[in-house]
């Protein structure tokens, strides 16, 4: 009996010690700025289906922090960034995460790209406090998890509008079939935005087919699509399906073309489908081939720091860590409720993806491109903009959709932006 | 109509290659009555060193059919050392205990194969290179929509000659004889003079090799290949071969076709009955037990057969 008390008392004894340290700890390095190096955290797909992803990201990222190091850092603080795989698990996604705020006391999160991923991971930084930024999840519940969540690329509801818009207007498209991904927040909510859209547009759905993420046929959703005799195809699916899908589509003699999204960005598509993706559309965050000088140089110093060209994926991760950098030389620190009362003020900041403006659902507001796959390359074929964003005029400067000079790191976001002329000029808007 | 016969077509594409796979199963359970588990991995290193075959002699260039017969046999070759390895290491020195033991012994294969590649190379997919230009070919038109395009003209007649090629090697040679002797009855076989250690060992290669073109022809429709790419496909190919009847050739082959041809009529006709096309995976499973419940021996075994 002695000993069960004893126990019990040892017991109570190590909860409450355990608690106390937990708050102490929690509170003592999370939310109070205690100065020193800033410590950022990332994480992302680095192995497993969609690893062109998280790499893409990661470069972009490390390529800005680099940049920011040695342009003297943020207030004079160095940036470290602690990077987490997280094997693109939308469980694993949430465990990395719990570790970086936790564990490393980050300051800040960066990631995911698949929005599965990020809706995993958000609510545990919701939970600690700590701002989070994802660079390029689209899916519009990301944001909603918490006042700590933010994006800074545009949202679904507008990019399954662009491809909606796009095969109505450019295509002059009246019957789409859609293929989507069954386990994606993303290919779901995309096919969802794309619906209401096309629809209203006078458009018609004459076939739906869906897959999962690991599926190695595609054959017979194609074949059920081809008797429906669409115009076009909607596969907003991830770049390892849909290479594959594009290549038998191709053996089944489809002429129509597939028309996709961001997801589709990734060296690796084309290996998958080579020349059977000619022809086909994408709507994407930016293009290689924009002329500002902005973009030049971004595409320049990282083609010659990773020897690949960046895709639109490399682009938003560098944007998020500079919008990151951006809000905490605004805040004059790293407290976690400063942090994110700047990140949520972020206005018209200059990034690679276009400006980039936080609007009150913590979600960026952004032009869209539409890239035509061509030979191995996006080509760039037109920008949509979204409703009540102007197209800058064919030689005036517009900081809505201009793109400027090459940004300084770290640069606040008030600077102008300069007129980008030949971009605007030469492509009609489409709105 | 041709609608209908396309899904045909599209089944019985994938219906092949999981025949080729269950072969391996089917053989390897007449000999030992062991489910080979790992054999589903064995698929895997296939396509996987046909690509690295292709990679390292720059074929991936200089594409070709020619070049895929050759890649083709290379990745045979090398999964049948393969198989006879896992075998000779593996299954031969736990052979004397329960069978028990050689099940579990040959998921442990399985895992251990598959984490290898992953710990190797990452889990990370890659591209097969595409030998037949199906790429930028349009399929060869058959009637109304209905077409077949040039991988699965390769894949049908490939498979084709590699089944009529085990079916000779079974029933009209002295390896053949060996090897159904020693499914009749091992040691009765090993009394008649005959070397079964020898006759497993081949039996595990050809039924490797089998499910390396599996690997390789598969690629070329679906260039996707990654090193957990063959735990579902092995499952499926296992269920063909419980459906045609574990430990039967022929019914190997027509278990494939029909879990090929299923799978694909629900993806494509499901939805009509409120079936949705993630039921794929669900098919062969439910079939695996259906035949399980109505008729174990499976639709050409004649024997009762032992539960595994």
């Amino acid at each position: 009996m002695k000993r069960t008390i004893l126990a019990l008392l040892l017991i109570t004894t190590l909860c409450f010690s355990f608690a106390c340290e937990r708050r102490n700890g929690g509170s003592g390095t999370n939310a109070v700025d205690s100065g020193g190096e800033i410590v950022v955290g990332y994480y992302g797909d680095l192995t497993g289906r969609t690893a062109s992803f998280g790499q893409s990201t990661r470069n972009g990222v490390e390529m800005a922090i680099d940049e920011i190091n040695k342009a003297g850092g943020i207030n004079g603080r160095k940036v470290r960034v602690i990077v987490e795989d997280d094997q693109g698990e939308p469980n694993k996604a949430a465990t990395v995460v719990s570790k970086l705020v936790n564990q490393d006391k980050v300051h800040a999160v960066l990631g995911e790209v698949a929005s599965s991923n990020s809706l995993a991971a958000a609510p545990k930084a919701q939970e600690a406090r700590i701002p989070m930024i994802s660079p390029s999840s689209t899916n519009p519940n990301v944001t909603q998890v918490g006042d700590y969540i933010f994006r800074v690329c545009f949202i679904d509801p507008f990019q399954g509008d662009v491809m909606a818009k796009f095969a109505a207007n450019n295509l002059k498209a009246k019957r789409a079939a859609i293929l989507y991904d069954f386990n994606s927040d993303y290919s779901r909510g995309l096919r969802e935005f794309f619906t209401r859209s096309f629809k209203g547009l006078g458009g018609e759905i004459v076939a739906e087919q869906s897959y999962t993420q690991g599926d190695r046929d595609f054959s017979s959703q194609l074949t059920q699509i081809r008797a429906a005799n669409p115009d076009v195809i909607y596969v907003p699916g991830y770049y390892g399906e849909v290479g594959v899908i594009a290549n038998q589509s191709k053996q089944l003699g489809i002429k129509a073309p597939l028309l996709g999204g961001d997801g589709w960005d990734s060296p690796q598509l084309w290996q998958l489908g080579g020349a059977s993706l000619n022809g086909n559309y994408i709507s994407n965050h930016y293009s290689v081939d924009d002329p500002s000088p902005a973009i030049k140089k971004f595409v320049a110093d990282y083609t010659m720091r990773f020897n690949i060209s960046p895709d639109a994926l490399a682009a938003l991760g560098y944007d998020s860590m500079r919008v990151l950098a951006d809000a905490i030389q605004r805040a004059g620190g790293t407290d976690s409720a400063k942090l994110r009362d700047a990140i949520a003020q972020t206005k018209n900041f200059v990034g690679v993806t276009g400006s980039i403006t936080i609007d009150k659902d913590r979600n960026a507001v952004k032009p869209a491109v539409v890239l035509k796959l061509q030979d191995q390359k996006f080509v760039y074929d037109t920008t949509i903009y979204p409703e009540g964003m102007t197209p800058p005029a064919s030689s005036g400067a517009s900081p809505a959709a201009g793109y400027p000079s090459p940004p300084a790191a770290a640069s606040p976001a008030s600077t102008a932006a300069s007129p980008a002329p030949t971009r605007a000029a030469s492509q009609p808007t489409n709105r | 109509m041709d609608t209908f016969v396309q899904q045909l077509i599209n089944g019985l594409n994938v219906g092949a290659i999981y025949a080729l796979i269950a072969l391996g199963y089917t053989m390897v359970y007449g000999i030992l009555r062991l489910i080979n588990f790992a054999h589903g991995d064995v698929y895997m290193v296939g396509a996987f060193a046909g690509f690295y075959i292709a990679l390292y002699a720059g074929f991936a260039a200089g594409a070709s059919m020619v070049t895929l017969i050759i890649v083709l046999l290379g990745a045979m070759i090398i999964a049948a050392v393969v198989g006879m390895i896992i075998e000779r290491f593996a299954y031969r020195p736990v052979r004397k205990y329960s069978r028990m033991t050689t099940l579990i012994m040959a998921i442990g294969v399985s895992l251990l194969i598959e984490n290898i590649f992953v710990a190797q190379i990452g889990a990370t997919p890659r591209a097969f290179p595409d030998f037949l230009g199906s790429q930028s070919q349009a399929p060869y038109r058959l009637f109304g929509n209905a077409a077949i395009s040039k991988a699965q003209i390769v894949i049908f007649l490939v498979s084709i000659a590699l089944m009529l090629l085990l079916q000779w090697i079974v029933f009209k040679t002295k390896v053949g004889t060996a090897m159904r002797a020693v499914s009749f009855n091992l040691n009765s076989a090993k009394l008649m003079g005959i070397n079964t250690d020898a006759i497993i060992s081949l039996t595990f290669a050809i039924g490797s090799a089998l499910a390396a073109a599996g690997g390789v022809l598969t690629a070329q429709y679906n260039p996707n290949i990654d090193p957990l790419m063959g735990i579902l496909t092995g499952l499926k190919a296992f269920v063909a071969a419980v459906l045609g009847g574990i430990g039967n050739i022929p019914g190997a082959v027509l278990g494939g076709l029909l879990i090929g041809a299923a799978e694909t009529l629900v993806v494509g006709y499901g939805q009509h009955i409120g079936i949705a096309s993630t039921y794929r995976d669900a098919v062969a499973f439910a079939i695996l037990i259906l035949v399980l419940l109505l008729r174990p021996s499976g639709l050409l075994g004649s024997t009762v057969q032992e539960k595994v």
